[in-house]
């Protein structure tokens, strides 16, 4: 029997959604539990490894892509989400999810962020959020709080209040938004799970320390909580934010709306459009 | 030497409707050049603005004859004035003579002095009055009727062309300009002068008006582009328009991006997924993909980047030309990142050298850049239809089994089979990293050694074919030239021709990887050899002496921009050359 028709009828497990390369990631990092969770997810939802693209910029939660056994691009740092999106946009036919860490998503890509939400093509955006640049050894990212000193870039704190990811997707349009928590294995997958199975951009934020840079964050696993509800009114979701402390997890907010799709033009041949250029008399 | 009294290569008029931004100046152009076309003749029209939207300066520039033109000649027969609105910008532009005829309003102010110190011969013709005889007439279609009446256009053509374009705008809009048009025609009375007219030609051969844009656009149509995404930037943007309106109707999208890092990511993102893709921008464009270039080198992932070039550095002068981005195209990133570079250069070479681009990026597997500008894009000619290069662009694909999928696996040709999402057992990961030939990162010398050679080989090992360049003539002495110079260049070797001198005309399409051998054969024998192109650091001539040894002969004639390099200067060129030769 061929290895494709022998595929055709196995149902894959979460461990064959891993490729066989070792993660160079410090043991303890919660990027470990983000891959676990992603497998997990892929494998309930019975998706075939050739027709899933994980798409990724730059950092260490970047390289989580050649870490699955599906199609991936690395590329370059925060431009993770227009290449899912032209990739996504192209060929409608794959799973598409963009992956990444806060600084490469909030701080260089944040432009790209505001105009993913807002122009939802259908695709999933993971981010791992350890508030640091960990690949960069240690730097403040957006989501850092205002007066970490940890960084020797930024000795005094950031002086900056710490970006709001989740209330920047809902003000931007994004139509799925979701925390969750790279240790809570089940509830994670499950999130991912929703999120892949979403028509539409859905954007989840998940918490998952830097054990090496912040290990204090070992911490999250006492503060976090579980709270949200899906609301489906934009008046529900801010106020949910409103009473948030940073770490509740569950989706906030889960409204659809049609996603983006190229417009579809009646179809001419190259010699009708070559026609417009002739000379009439 | 007085430029205009050289022999030209064939008859033609050169004219000029000028007024403020808005007044209509480009819709009188585009009028009298379809209208002109329609006759039977061929046409070239040059857009020359300012950067203000409204109420800045703008000059539609015309040059019609009963056969093919593609560049300006270095005087004007005619101008029209329609007002006089910061008019003195166009002071170096319009270049008028004791020969020249100039219309002008004499409600519109007194004639600026540049003008009069011409010694342009002034006619007076009210176009404001004019207007109120008529609801509905406005100046613009007064100076076409006019205009149309003076250089033999049929009357009856023009208006079949002026109800052509505004065909849905409605009865009353019609009505004003074919009034318009025949005030015009009436002011005309007495005023035509022979050498001012050209005959339309008889049952004329199948002809196209396009513009360089349109012609990018279509060429990346014909070659298989189905994925554009772009940032608005003049002048670009209408390679964008155009494919924005024509890419859905070949089963293609087009994404407008919300920046140029958007646009060129999303290119590389599509073609990892199989599907072509190309983008349009100009120089800060430009400058912003470069990351993304060298992204698709390492990864070795087929995007084509249409960089129609104008003044730089910075935002420099966006309406106008100039070839200065040759160095960033080139060599334009971090790292040993060898890619395709080309330029067109013609308004019909626009289409098959886009074409061409799009093929060599698929089949090279590499970022192709095409180094258009503002005179070719933005330019308007009636054209012979340009052949048609059958073949679509083709990659080299794998065949997977599921088991050893290296995606950069070494081959003789450097090229690897290419896996595509949805195709099992092909699974790999893309990446900037340098790898081994599984794509596996790895930061070993002899990896990324292996990976360079492997790329660089791509290069040399590809039969790149005859298309290099465009070799016109024999003689000892050799213009070298590239892109839209090569227009005035053209001309000007036409004319030098004509006075008897043997002389050849080498304009070079594929930039990089250059053909240095066959361009050294050309070149060698040559006794004097004059580069033309339109940069300030004479950019072209420091490429090519970066990669061949260029004969002591070697003269540079180079302008920046904004204004175009004319066939007149380019000729005196080749004759101080000759004489310096002689002496
Ligand atoms: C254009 C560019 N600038 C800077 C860098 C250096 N760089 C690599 S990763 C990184 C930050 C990564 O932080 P984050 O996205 O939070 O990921 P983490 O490593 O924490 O998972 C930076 C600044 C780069 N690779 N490219
Ligand atoms: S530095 Fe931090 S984010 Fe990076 S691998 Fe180590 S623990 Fe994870």
């Amino acid at each position: 029997m061929s290895s494709s028709a022998e595929q055709a009828i196995t149902v894959l497990r979460h461990k064959d959604f891993k490729s066989d390369y070792k993660p160079v990631w410090c043991a303890g990092c919660g990027d470990f539990g983000v891959l676990n969770a992603l497998t997990k997810a892929m494998a309930a939802l019975e998706l075939k490894p050739e027709n899933v693209a994980m798409i990724a910029g730059i950092g260490c939660s970047s390289r989580i892509p050649a870490y699955t056994s599906v199609y991936g691009f690395h590329g370059v740092h925060g431009r993770a989400l227009p290449l899912a999106t032209g990739l996504a946009i192209s060929r409608p036919d794959l799973t598409v999810i963009a992956s990444g860490g806060d600084g490469d998503g909030f701080s260089i890509g944040g432009n790209h962020f505001l105009h993913a939400c807002r122009r939802n093509v259908n695709m999933t955006y993971l981010v791992m959020d350890n508030s640091v640049y960990g690949m960069t050894k240690g730097q403040a990212s957006p989501t850092t709080e205002f007066d970490w000193t940890g960084s020797r870039l930024s000795p005094q704190g950031t002086g900056q209040p710490p970006l709001q990811p989740l209330e920047i997707a809902l003000a931007a349009g994004a139509p799925f938004i979701a925390r969750a928590f790279s240790n809570s294995p089940n509830d994670l997958a499950r999130v991912i799970a929703e999120a892949i199975g979403f028509e539409g951009f859905a954007f989840v934020q998940i918490l998952s320390p830097c054990i090496t840079f912040r290990p204090e964050q070992l911490g999250w696993k006492k503060r976090v909580h579980d709270g949200f509800e899906p609301a489906d009114s934009r008046a529900a979701a801010y106020a949910a934010l409103a009473a948030d402390d940073g770490f509740t997890t569950g989706i906030l907010y889960h409204a659809p709306r049609p996603a983006y799709r190229p417009p579809d033009a009646p179809r001419a041949d190259l010699d009708r459009i070559e026609r417009c250029f002739e000379v009439l008399s | 030497m007085n430029p205009s009294s050289s022999p030209q290569p064939h008859p033609s008029i050169s004219l000029a409707v000028i007024g403020s931004g808005g007044a209509g100046v480009m819709t009188a152009g585009q009028t009298l050049l379809d209208a002109a076309a329609a006759s039977g003749l061929f046409g070239l029209m040059t857009r020359a603005t300012g950067p203000q939207i409204r109420g800045g300066e703008a000059a539609a520039i015309l040059r019609l004859a009963p056969a093919p033109v593609e560049c300006q000649d270095d005087r004007l027969d005619l101008v029209l004035a329609i007002d006089w609105n910061k008019a003195e910008r166009f002071a170096d532009e319009l270049i008028l003579d004791a020969s020249s005829r100039l219309i002008v309003d004499p409600g519109q102010g007194d004639t600026p002095a540049w003008i009069q110190e011409s010694g342009a011969e002034l006619i007076e013709v009210p176009l404001g009055a004019l207007t109120r005889e008529h609801r509905g007439a406005r100046a613009n279609t007064i100076a076409v009727g006019l205009i149309g009446e003076l250089i033999g256009l049929p009357a009856m053509i023009v208006e079949r062309t002026v109800r052509r374009i505004l065909d849905n705008k409605g009865a009353k809009l019609i009505d004003g300009a074919l009034a318009g048009l025949a005030l015009g025609r009436a002011a005309a009375g007495g005023m035509a002068r022979a050498e001012h007219r050209i005959s339309p030609v008889e049952n004329p051969a199948r002809r196209w008006l396009i513009t360089g844009n349109e012609a990018v656009g279509l060429g990346a149509i014909r070659a298989g582009i189905r994925f554009c995404a772009a940032y608005p930037i003049t002048p670009s943007t209408e390679i964008q328009e155009w494919l924005a309106a024509h890419l859905p109707e070949v089963g293609g999208s087009l994404v407008q991006a919300e920046d140029e890092l958007a646009s060129i990511n999303m290119c590389l993102g599509a073609s990892f997924g199989g599907v072509p893709a190309l983008t349009a921008t100009s120089g800060p464009g430009f400058s912003l993909m470069v990351e993304a270039l060298g992204l698709a080198t390492q990864a070795e992932i087929p995007v084509v980047v249409v960089d129609v070039m104008r003044g730089g550095p910075s935002t420099g002068i966006p309406t106008r030309s100039e070839q200065s981005d040759l160095n960033i195209a080139v060599v334009g990133a971090h790292g040993d990142a060898p890619r395709l570079v080309l330029a067109p250069n013609s308004i019909g070479d626009c289409l098959t050298t886009t074409q061409w681009a799009v093929q060599l990026a698929e089949a090279l597997q590499s970022p192709a850049v095409v180094l258009s500008d503002q005179r070719l894009g933005q330019a308007r000619a009636t054209i012979a239809p340009p052949p048609s290069r059958d073949s679509q662009a083709s990659r080299r694909l794998a065949e997977t089994d599921g088991r050893h999928y290296a995606r950069f696996a070494d081959t003789a040709d450097g090229i690897s089979p290419m896996a595509l999402p949805g195709q099992a057992g092909g699974e790999y990961t893309a990446t900037g990293l340098s790898h081994m030939v599984s794509a596996r990162p790895s930061a070993s010398g002899r990896d990324h050694q292996h990976q360079l050679d492997k790329r660089q080989r791509k290069f040399e090992r590809f039969d790149f074919g005859d298309d290099w360049a465009d070799v016109d003539g024999e003689g000892d002495m050799v213009v070298l030239t590239w892109g839209s110079t090569t227009l005035p260049a053209r001309e000007a070797v036409t004319r030098v021709r004509a006075r008897g001198q043997a002389i050849r005309l080498v304009s070079v399409r594929l930039l990089s990887p250059l053909n240095g051998g066959a361009l050294s054969a050309l070149l060698q024998p040559a006794s004097r050899v004059l580069i033309v192109e339109q940069s300030h650091g004479g950019q072209f001539y420091r490429h090519l002496r970066a990669h061949i040894d260029l004969p002591g002969h070697t003269r540079l004639f180079n302008r920046p921009g904004p204004l175009n390099i004319t066939p007149g200067q380019i000729a005196q060129a080749i004759e101080s050359a000759a004489l310096e030769d002689a002496a």
